[in-house]
C-alpha cells in the first residue's frame, strides 16, 4: 500500500530505487519484531536498541483484520460500480449533472481535467463532503461554535441556515497547548502590537520588511530550541518547500520517510536532489539506504554524493507515531549525513518542557542539523521556523527563497508567538506554560488508554497527542463524522488519498485545554458511536495499566 | 521458440493435435522454457548496485573514507544580504530604518492601508473574537466564517464566480500552477516572470517555453512551432494542456503585459491564460480591479487570476479568482491550500476592511496613478540611471545605464546610492534576487515604490535626492 497523495509522489520521482517495496497491509508495520509469538494477533511491537532510549517507547500498529480489509475493498468496489453507473446516467442526462462546466467559448480547448481525475471526487468524495471544511465561527479552542449548513442536493452545494451550533467539543484543531485563545496575555500583547504596527508588512525580509519584532522572535526561538540561531518564516508549508532547495541540490541525496508531509516532499522535489524513500520510521530501511548510497555513490556518474540529508518528522500527523530519533541520530552520525527534523506537530506538544521530540528523548539539540517547526499548532499562531548552527542560519538569511521573495510575518502573529513561547519557557513568571505541557501529556495518555480499552484500533505512540482511530470502510468515514457531530463533538476523518485506500481513519488531536469532563464526554460518545458503527475492531484485550506500564528492563536488545 | 513462431500460423485444432502428438521430452523442454520466460518476466530487473562484489570490510572502508560537503558553504561576512535593515516600529509611511527616520519608498503599501485605523479596528475586533491562529488547515476546522466572507467579497469585487484564499502570497501562484499543469503539459511563460511563478512551474514539471519579455511575436512563433509539432502527433496534442503565464504588471520590470493581444492569441491557438496580478491588483483600473479593468477586458477571458493580499490590501496571504469550474479544483489540488494552516482570521478581516475602503474610495486609484506619473517624470534624465517601468506602475526600477564591470560592482554602486538617500531621509531598497536561482536574472536595480501617502513634495524630494545621490556616486 502506498500513500498516493504523499509518498508515492516521491516514489514516482525515484521509482523504488531503494528496492523497498511498499509494505503490504498484511505485513508488520515498521518491521517491528513481535514480542509474543501470538497466533494471529500482534499488538505492541516492542522497540529494540533499548540502549539508545532513555524512556520507554511504545508504538503500536495493529494489523488490519483480514475480514475488515476484504469488506473495505468490497465497499470501494460497490462505490466504484455505482460511480460508473451514475456517470453513465449523467451522460445520458437521466441524472442531472451538477459539475461546473467549461465555458462555451472554450469547449474546443484541450480539457483542463482528465475525467478519471474527477471520478473519485464526483462519486466518492461528494457523498461525504460534509465531513470536511466545516466552517466555524469562534476561537478554535477546546470548544468551538460551528455554522450550521445543509445541503439539498447531496453535498454539491451547501446553504447556511444562519444558526450556530454552540459548544462543540473540538477534537480536530491542532491546539495542543491551548494557546488558541481570544483572551489572556497572548491576545492582549498581540492586540497592542496590532494597533502599533498594523496587520501586514508589505515587504520582504531582505528588502524593507525586517522588523525589530522579527529579530526578537528569532532570538527567542533560538533560545527556546537550544540552538545557536533561528529564522522565522510566514508559512509553515513554505518553510519546508522554500528552504530545502537552499540546502541541497543536484548531486545530493535526500532520504525521506515515506509518510513525510507534502511540504517536505515538495521541497525535496524543488531542490533537484535525488530522493529515496525509506519505510516509515524503519531504521533498518534507512540504514540500508545510507550504506548503499555511500558505497555505490551516484547512479550512472559513480561520483560520491555531495551530501546526504535525512528528512524526518517529529510526530507524523496521520499515524500518530513519534520518530525514532535516538536511532536516527546514531545513524546520521555513523554515516556522516545531515538531519532535517520537521517538528510541525511535536514542538510544544512533546517533552517535559515542551521543546519537542529532542526534549522528549533527552537528546542534544546540536545533534539535529536543521530543526524545523511551525507556529501554527502549539503556539496558536501561524508560520514556521528553522533553527540550527549560526552558519546555517546565516546562509539561510542570505539564500532562503522566503527571505528574498516572500512578505515577512505579520507583527501581531509574531507577538502571539513571542508571548506563548515565553509562557512555555516560564519567562512570564508563571508556571502556566509548564502546567499546560503536563496537562497535554496526561490528557494524551488518558485518552489513548481509554480508547484502547474500549477495543478500538489506535495507531501511534502512546505519548503522541495525535490519535488516529481506524475506521477502514469508506461508508464509515462519513458516518463517524456525522454521528459525532450530532453528539456535538467535532472530529477529523480522513480517507484516501491522505491515507492508504483501506486505512481510513478518524483523528483526534488532544489539547491541554481539554478538561477531564470534556474528554470523558467525548469518550462516552465515541464508545457509543463505536458500538453503533461496529468500529471496535481490535482483537486483543489490553489489560488496563498504570500510566507507565514498562520499565527499562522489558526492552530486549536485538540486532539483526 | 521457433515452434511457437510457426505455431502462430496454425489453426487452433492443429495446434491441439500437435500438442497431443508431441513427444514427452519435447513438452517438458517447452514447459521449462515457458517457466524460464515467466521467471525472466517477473524477476526484478537486475540492479547495478548488486553487481558490486565488495566485501563488508571494503564497504566499511568506503563509508569511513567518504567525506560529505559541509551542510552549507560559509557566507562571506560582508555579503550584502547578511545584514538586514532593521525597521523599528511600524513599516508605514514614516519608517525608522536602522535607527533613522525616513519616508518610506520601499514597502508595497500602495494604498497606505497598513496604517489605516479602520483596518486596524476591524482586525482588532476579529482578534477579540477568534484569537490569532486557526490551528488547522481549511479542511479540518480551519475554515472560519471570515474566510468565506473574504472569498465571497473578493469574487464580487473582481466580478468573477469564485475566489479562493491562500495563507501566503508566494504560495498562491506557486500552488495554483501545478494544480492544473502537469508533467507533459506545455507552459508558455514570459522570461521576466517573478520567482513565485518560476517555482510553480518547476513544481508542475511541465514543459516550459520562455518567450522574450512582452514580445508577442516571439510568443506567436513558439505557439506556431507547437502547432506544427501538434500536427505531427495529433493524439498527443489532444491531451496536452497549454497555458500562458504572465504578470499584469511585472514585478521585475514594472512593465504592463499586452493583454488584448494575448487574448487574441489565446483563442487563435487555444491556450489558457493564467495572470499574476500581485502588483496590478488594487492599482490599475478605475476601481482597482487590475489589468483586465485597465484594458476593459471581459474577466472571463482570463482563465485564472492570482494576486497577493500583501501589497495593496496590506494584509498577508493571496487569492485566486475565476470561474468555479477552474477555481474549485484548487480546493482539493492546491497544495498550499490543502496542506497549510488557513489564514489567521485577523488578517482576513483586515483584507475585508481594505476591500471596503477600496470600494468606497475609487478616487484613490487616480491619486496613486497621478503620483506614479509624477515621480516617473521627475526621475527622468538622471545621468547614469535609467527608469524602467510604465509611468503608472507604482513600483519602478532604476537601473544603471551601463554596467560598471561586474554585477557585484553594480550592486555596490547602487547600494551607495540607496545609502545616500537613506541618510537623507528617503528609505529605498534594491530589488533583491537569488542570483543563481533566477531563470533570467534581471539587472540590478533600485526599486522605487509609490504610495498614496507620499505627498507631492515628498515625491519631488525623493526624486531630487536620488538625482543628487546618483551624481555624487556615479560621476
Amino acid at each position: 500500500m502506498e500513500r498516493p497523495g504523499r509518498a508515492a509522489a516521491v516514489a514516482g520521482a525515484q521509482p523504488r530505487a531503494n528496492g523497498c517495496s511498499g509494505a503490504g497491509h498484511g505485513t508488520l508495520r515498521n518491521g517491528y519484531v513481535r514480542r509474543f509469538p501470538a497466533p494471529d494477533t500482534q499488538v505492541d511491537h516492542i522497540v529494540h536498541n533499548g540502549g539508545l532510549y532513555k524512556r520507554p517507547f511504545n508504538e503500536a500498529f495493529e494489523e488490519t483484520p483480514m475480514l475488515v480489509a476484504v469488506l473495505t475493498y468490497v465497499g470501494y468496489g460497490v462505490l466504484t460500480l455505482f460511480g460508473y453507473l451514475r456517470d453513465f446516467m449523467r451522460q445520458w442526462k437521466i441524472e442531472k449533472c451538477q459539475n461546473a462546466t467549461e465555458r462555451e467559448e472554450q469547449k474546443d480547448f484541450v480539457p483542463l481535467y482528465q475525467d478519471f481525475e474527477n471520478f473519485y471526487t464526483r462519486n466518492l468524495y461528494m457523498r461525504i463532503r460534509d465531513s470536511w471544511n466545516r466552517p466555524i465561527c469562534s476561537v478554535p479552542g477546546a470548544k468551538v461554535d460551528m455554522m450550521e449548513r445543509v445541503s439539498h442536493d447531496y453535498n454539491w452545494t451547501f446553504t447556511y441556515t444562519g444558526r450556530v451550533i454552540k459548544d462543540i467539543i473540538n477534537m480536530g484543531s491542532y491546539n495542543y497547548l491551548g494557546f488558541a485563545q481570544n483572551t489572556g496575555t497572548c491576545q492582549e500583547a498581540a492586540a497592542k502590537v496590532l494597533s502599533q504596527y498594523g496587520a501586514g508588512v508589505c515587504s520582504s525580509r531582505q528588502e524593507m520588511g525586517n522588523l525589530d519584532k522579527h529579530e526578537e522572535l528569532e532570538k527567542l526561538v533560538a533560545r527556546f530550541l537550544g540552538v545557536e540561531s533561528a529564522m522565522a518564516y510566514g508559512m509553515g508549508f513554505a518553510t519546508n518547500s522554500m528552504n530545502i532547495p537552499a540546502l541541497v541540490g543536484k548531486g545530493c541525496l535526500i532520504l525521506s520517510d515515506e509518510l513525510n508531509h507534502a511540504s517536505l516532499v515538495l521541497g525535496a522535489r524543488l531542490s533537484g536532489a535525488t530522493i529515496r524513500i525509506f519505510k516509515h520510521n524503519n531504521m533498518q530501511s534507512l540504514e540500508k539506504l545510507l550504506k548503499d548510497a555511500i558505497v555505490h555513490g551516484q547512479p550512472r556518474t559513480r561520483r560520491p554524493w555531495k551530501k546526504i540529508l535525512i528528512l524526518v518528522e517529529g510526530i507524523y500527523s496521520m499515524e500518530g507515531s513519534i520518530v525514532r530519533l535516538p536511532e536516527v541520530i546514531a545513524l546520521k552520525k555513523k554515516y556522516k549525513s545531515y538531519l532535517y527534523l520537521d517538528e510541525a506537530h511535536s514542538i510544544g506538544a512533546l517533552g517535559p518542557s515542551g521543546r519537542g521530540v529532542v526534549d522528549y528523548f533527552g537528546l542534544n539539540p546540536e545533534d539535529v542539523d536543521i530543526m524545523m517547526g511551525t507556529f501554527t499548532k502549539s503556539f496558536g499562531a501561524a508560520g514556521g521556523y528553522i533553527g540550527g548552527k549560526k552558519e546555517l542560519i546565516d546562509y539561510l538569511r542570505t539564500y532562503s527563497h522566503s527571505a528574498v521573495y516572500a512578505t515577512s510575518m505579520s507583527p501581531p502573529v509574531v507577538e502571539q508567538i513571542i508571548t506563548s513561547v515565553k509562557c512555555i519557557m516560564g519567562e512570564d513568571g508563571t508556571i502556566v506554560g509548564k502546567a499546560r505541557v503536563q496537562q497535554l501529556a496526561e490528557n494524551t495518555r488518558y485518552f489513548r488508554r481509554r480508547l484502547k480499552e474500549m477495543g478500538f484500533i489506535i495507531y501511534g505512540n502512546e505519548d503522541s497527542p495525535v490519535v488516529p482511530l481506524m475506521l477502514y470502510m469508506p461508508a464509515k468515514i462519513g458516518a463517524f463524522g456525522r454521528e459525532m457531530l450530532k453528539r456535538n463533538i467535532g472530529v477529523v476523518v480522513v480517507g484516501f488519498p491522505a491515507t492508504p485506500i483501506i486505512e481510513s481513519r478518524a483523528r483526534f488531536c488532544l489539547s491541554a485545554a481539554h478538561t477531564k469532563e470534556m474528554l470523558d464526554r467525548a469518550l462516552k460518545e465515541i464508545d457509543e458511536v463505536g458500538d453503533l458503527l461496529q468500529l471496535k475492531y481490535s482483537r486483543h484485550r489490553l489489560v488496563p495499566l498504570l500510566d507507565r506500564p514498562f520499565d527499562e528492563t522489558t526492552y530486549e536488545e536485538t540486532e539483526d | 521458440m521457433a515452434a511457437a513462431g510457426v505455431g502462430q500460423q496454425w489453426v487452433l485444432v492443429e495446434m491441439v493435435q500437435a500438442f497431443y502428438e508431441a513427444p514427452t521430452y519435447h513438452l517438458i523442454l517447452e514447459g521449462i522454457l515457458i517457466l524460464w520466460i515467466i521467471r525472466l518476466l517477473f524477476s526484478k530487473t537486475y540492479k547495478l548496485q548488486e553487481r558490486s562484489d565488495l566485501t563488508p570490510k571494503e564497504k566499511e572502508e568506503l563509508i569511513e573514507e567518504w567525506q560529505p560537503e559541509p551542510l552549507v558553504p560559509p557566507v562571506p561576512k560582508d555579503h550584502p544580504a547578511l545584514n538586514y535593515n532593521i525597521v523599528s516600529g511600524p513599516p508605514t509611511h514614516i519608517i525608522t530604518v536602522n535607527g533613522k527616520e525616513c519616508i518610506n519608498f520601499a514597502s508595497f503599501n500602495f494604498l497606505g492601508l497598513l496604517d489605516n485605523e479602520n483596518v486596524k479596528t476591524a482586525a482588532q475586533a476579529s482578534l477579540k473574537k477568534y484569537g490569532v491562529g486557526t490551528c488547522g488547515p481549511r479542511g479540518f476546522y480551519g475554515t472560519f466564517d471570515v474566510h468565506l466572507e473574504l472569498e465571497e467579497r473578493l469574487a464580487k469585487f473582481m466580478r468573477t464566480e469564485e475566489a479562493i484564499i491562500y495563507s501566503y502570497g508566494f504560495a498562491t501562484i506557486a500552488s495554483a500552477i501545478p494544480a492544473y499543469s502537469k508533467r507533459g503539459d506545455i507552459v508558455f511563460v514570459d522570461e521576466a516572470a517573478c520567482f513565485a511563478i518560476q517555482k510553480g512551474l518547476q513544481a508542475s514539471r511541465s514543459n516550459i517555453k520562455l518567450f522574450k519579455h512582452n514580445d508577442m511575436a516571439d510568443l506567436e512563433r513558439l505557439l506556431k512551432e507547437q502547432e506544427t509539432e501538434d500536427q505531427k502527433n495529433p493524439r498527443k496534442a489532444r491531451v496536452t494542456r497549454r497555458f500562458i503565464v504572465v504578470e499584469g504588471l511585472y514585478m521585475n520590470t514594472g512593465d504592463i503585459c499586452p493583454l488584448p493581444e494575448l487574448i487574441k492569441l489565446k483563442y487563435k491557438y487555444k491556450v489558457r491564460i493564467f495572470l499574476e496580478e500581485s502588483l496590478s491588483f488594487g492599482v490599475l483600473g478605475e476601481h482597482g480591479r487590475g489589468i483586465t479593468e485597465h484594458f476593459g477586458i471581459n474577466i472571463d477571458d482570463i482563465d485564472l487570476i492570482s494576486a497577493n493580499m500583501e501589497n495593496s490590501l496590506a494584509s498577508i496571504g493571496g487569492f485566486c479568482c475565476g470561474r468555479s469550474f477552474i477555481i474549485d479544483h484548487q480546493r482539493l489540488s492546491g497544495q498550499g491550500y490543502c496542506f497549510s494552516a488557513s489564514l489567521p482570521p485577523l488578517l482576513a478581516a483586515a483584507a475585508i476592511e481594505a476591500l471596503n475602503i477600496m470600494e468606497d474610495n475609487p478616487g484613490i486609484f487616480q491619486t496613486l496613478r497621478a503620483k506614479c506619473e509624477r515621480i516617473h517624470k521627475a526621475l527622468q534624465g538622471i545621468s547614469g540611471l535609467k527608469v524602467v517601468g510604465e509611468t503608472f506602475s507604482p513600483a519602478l526600477h532604476l537601473q544603471l545605464e551601463e554596467s560598471h564591470g561586474s554585477r557585484e560592482n553594480d550592486v555596490k554602486l547602487l547600494k551607495r546610492v540607496v545609502d545616500y538617500c537613506m541618510n537623507s531621509g528617503i528609505a529605498l531598497t534594491q530589488a533583491c534576487y537569488l542570483e543563481k536561482e533566477e531563470k533570467c536574472l534581471p539587472p540590478p536595480s533600485i526599486r522605487v515604490v509609490v504610495t498614496v501617502e507620499q505627498t507631492e513634495q515628498e515625491l519631488d524630494k525623493a526624486a531630487s535626492l536620488i538625482k543628487e545621490a546618483a551624481q555624487s556616486v556615479l560621476n
